[in-house]
């Protein structure tokens, strides 16, 4: 066994462990250690990638003494390397990038606790992203959800503390039905490891046993997931949760929070489900029925907003449609597109979120589109970047969004019932988009009357975040045939 | 156009869009209670008054002196009436009223859907449903050898999916945190004694209930006892960390509300808390690390197991309880303490 098959354990412990020791240490200490830590994972995550590629297989890992029916289990492949390393780096770069807000926004002997919810969020995905078991995925399902929560309310202010709770609420539903969906799962095939549960579904689906018990669990699950990632009907604790947490939270929440569960969805849908039951129970159509409504009432709503903050978070609830539309779509093709599309919205809502940081602070703290005004000439660097951003959601050539909806059109060819559907739905919600971000891109960019007395210059830490991330976009804008080849590679070795 | 556009701001499509979105809050302004300014400097004096009159547990209800009427005063108390007129009038009330039947409609389907399926489940208890496998089987049946522990629920938490467990502590820590991120106050900000009394209740303390502070001589060390039992024979009898930690938990917390604050303080601080959960959750980690490496390395890990049934047996397992023990008694009490004003 080689030595790098460890690396997805050390890195979910080095991450809890930096969590727990960040509970005795200065504020200051416990940024470096996150970032430490941050870094030592995603470093991991590159050399998991490479092993697995290198091998061509997935493996799986003990987590103690007893194998796979009765112990837990992780899972390595090439999807699971790449998720965690870009979950990795879009977090290193949240973080860098929302340094001096998080000191801002966070009172100062709290600051390690931030820290602390960084951490057990970064843990929580990665172990979301490795497990091989159902029940370790409910438990740090349960993490994120409360480090997520800590992320918003550490901003001790009147509309954070709501958006926590609408937040917590929200989440807290979605959990409940994941759980019981797991537990009705658990009675049904007795198995909670998901290459022994999937044996047994298999069994079930030959023999026609328990199909309402099925069906309800796929729904229950589904239905679960979505509230927690916000999928459209139930996207209504997003705008706030997203506009008023301190920058690095919001950039970590809309990146790769919502992320995560997607993944998970996925990986239980093809790793546990089978292909029967997904059949017979539409569950995939209607997932690709609301992500297409999402689509269009998330570009609608950011229409609507004045806010900068949150037209982003309602142009986010489009995205996760966008996603969900893909994983509908059914086919090989469309996962890709989909699983592409998560690693370019993170990369590029991230992006958005922390050069608007950079716009607001120009402006003098105002955040609706009227007082960007000019904003361009105040804050060149920040302007840009959310330029890149906003061009990348469009769909702008070279930029990871045009990527993402070639792939979703062109997966859309393979099945034909869908076609016309995802065809329009694209056309439009690419229109919708350009409308609200185009509308604000002109305005930072509008000669303003106002003279500019000062070109407002960020800290490097922002700056430095801005200019990866707009490399980031680049990269995966220019260089997404070797991306897509290995997701494709890596959903073969998945199931 | 602006016309049009005052026509549409009062128009019940764009009222209901705002309902819809939250917006606005029906009972807003109809239904808070606002806390009258508290009366800074003459707190304490007021308080020791009322103190000497044996007063105090009745105030504890409204802030510092204030009667139910008071809260009220130079507010009309709306009765109901007012309230549903108030809401009538808003215009939005038939899609306030069309909203919660929707919401009771909607819980009693779901509820209806459980039923159904609860129905199509394998009946309870019979010894061929699914989840009676070979899992279960291997628990019961070499689970002693395996792990040491005769309790084999303890044996499987703590032995054969140690990893969910170990998460299981890091939510109960998280949780904690959300807590205190919430609800700590900076004593180094604001003052401990006297400056800021609305943020601070420990200058109340201690209440010296004779009752409470006579049952909880006799009850207190009992409990701890009992909690330490729990803890220790986990991989024995039923109990474990979880429950012996919560029973801890909770002597301390009747401690705390017999004796106050400054004789807790004597053995339990908050950095007595910080360090007792960091050393408990850091020797998991690192017990459980060690163990999951050598585990997936196919080494040998070298923990004796001992006999199955003796208090020092089961190799990780009784280390492990006591670890998990502290977390959840550390947890419960700072919960409870970070619940009344003034932090730990």
């Amino acid at each position: 066994m080689s030595f790098v098959q460890n690396f997805p354990f050390f890195s979910i412990i080095i991450a809890m462990f930096s969590g727990i020791v960040s509970a005795v240490i200065s504020g200051k200490k416990a940024r470096n250690l996150s970032i430490f830590a941050i870094g030592v994972t995603t470093c991991m995550s590159a050399a998991v990638l490479a092993y697995t590629w290198k091998t061509g297989e997935s493996y799986t890992y003990m987590m103690g003494h007893f194998p796979a029916p009765w112990g837990n289990e992780i899972r390595a492949g090439v999807l699971e390397g790449l998720t965690a390393l870009m979950f990795g780096v879009v977090m290193l770069l949240s973080v860098m990038g929302g340094l001096d807000h998080t000191e801002k926004d966070v009172e100062g002997s709290k600051l390690n606790l931030f820290y602390i919810m960084i951490d057990l969020m970064l843990s929580s995905l990665l172990a979301l992203v490795y497990t091989n078991d159902l029940f370790t995925a409910y438990v740090f399902v349960e993490i994120n959800t409360i480090a997520g929560c800590g992320l918003i309310m550490i901003r001790q202010w009147g509309r954070s503390l709501s958006a926590a709770i609408r937040y917590m609420v929200m989440s807290s539903l979605g959990s409940g039905l994941f759980l019981i969906g797991l537990s009705l799962l658990y009675d049904v095939t007795g198995q909670l490891l998901m290459i022994p549960a999937k044996e047994a579904v298999a069994q079930l689906a030959a023999t026609d046993a328990y199909v309402i018990p099925m069906l309800v669990i796929l729904a229950v699950i589904s239905v679960g997931l979505a509230i927690k990632s916000g999928l459209y009907p139930f996207h209504y604790w997003i705008p706030d949760t997203y506009a008023y947490a301190t920058p690095a939270a919001s950039a970590v929440l809309s990146g790769l929070v919502s992320k995560g569960y997607i993944f998970l969805l996925i990986k239980i849908l093809y790793r546990v489900m089978s292909p029967e039951h997904l059949m017979e129970s539409y569950t995939l159509d209607v997932l690709y029925w609301f992500g297409i409504a999402g689509m269009m009432m998330g570009s609608i709503h950011a229409i609507q907003e004045k806010d900068t903050g949150r037209m982003i978070a309602y142009s986010s609830v489009a995205q996760i449609g966008y996603i969900y539309m893909g994983i509908g779509l059914g086919t090989q093709a469309g996962t890709t597109a989909a699983i592409f599309h998560i690693f370019s919205h993170g990369a590029t809502k991230a992006l958005l979120f922390i050069s608007a940081v950079g716009l607001y602070e120009a402006s003098g703290g105002e955040r609706d589109y009227l007082s960007l005004r000019g904003a361009g000439y105040r804050n060149p660097l920040a302007a840009i970047g959310f330029t890149v951003g906003a061009m990348s959601m469009v769909g702008f050539p070279m930029l990871s969004g045009f990527i993402s909806k070639l792939l979703f059109a062109t997966s859309a060819f393979e099945n034909t019932g869908k076609l016309l559907p995802t065809l329009i739905a694209l056309a439009i919600s690419t229109t919708l988009n350009a409308v609200y971000f185009l509308r604000l891109v002109i305005s930072l960019y509008r000669p303003e009357k106002r003279k500019v007395d000062e070109v407002h210059r960020d800290s490097w830490n922002l700056r430095l975040a801005v200019v990866c991330f707009i490399l980031l976009n680049l990269v995966l804008g220019l260089f997404s045939q070797p991306i897509v080849r290995a997701i494709g590679q890596g959903l073969i070795m998945f199931s | 156009m602006s016309r049009v556009r005052d026509n549409y701001e009062n128009s019940r499509a764009r009222k209901l869009k705002r309902w819809y979105d939250g917006d606005v809050d029906l009972l807003q302004e109809i239904t808070e209670i606002k806390a009258p300014p508290a009366e800074q400097e003459q707190v304490p004096e007021a308080w020791r008054i009322q103190q000497s009159e044996a007063q105090a547990s009745q105030n504890l209800m409204w802030p510092q002196g204030m009667s139910e009427e008071t809260v009220w005063e130079g507010r009309q108390k709306p009765t109901e009436e007012q309230i549903y007129r108030n809401l009538e009038a808003s215009g939005l009330w038939s899609f306030e009223k069309l909203y919660r039947v929707m919401a009771v409609i909607l819980c009693a389907a779901i509820i209806a859907v459980l039923l159904w399926t609860v129905t199509a489940l394998p009946m309870f208890g019979e010894a061929g449903n699914p989840a009676n496998n070979e899992v279960p089987q291997r628990y019961i049946e070499s689970g002693v050898q395996e792990t040491g522990a005769v309790n084999f629920v303890t044996g499987m938490i703590l032995d054969y999916r140690a990893f969910d467990t170990f998460g299981e502590s890091c939510v109960l820590f998280i949780a904690s945190c959300c807590v205190l991120v919430l609800l700590r106050v900076d004593i180094a900000v604001k003052g401990r004694n006297g400056e800021n009394l609305g943020e601070d209740d420990t200058v109340f303390e201690p209440r010296n209930d004779v009752v409470l502070q006579t049952a909880a001589k006799i009850l207190v060390p009992m409990i701890l006892v009992f909690g330490i039992y729990i803890v220790l024979n986990g991989h024995l009898s039923p109990g474990g960390g979880f429950s012996g930690g919560a029973v801890l938990g909770s002597g301390l917390i009747l401690y705390l509300n017999a004796f106050g604050f400054k004789k807790t303080h004597r053995f339990f601080t908050e950095k007595v808390y910080r360090r007792m959960t960091l050393c408990a959750l850091t020797f998991y980690c690192l017990a459980k690390s060690y163990s999951f490496f050598t585990g997936a390395n196919h080494l040998e890990s070298g923990i004796p197991l001992g006999t199955p049934g003796a208090i020092l047996s089961s190799g990780l397992i009784l280390p492990l309880n006591i670890c998990v023990g502290l977390v959840v008694a550390c947890t419960m009490y700072a919960f409870f303490t970070l619940f009344r004003k003034g932090g730990m």
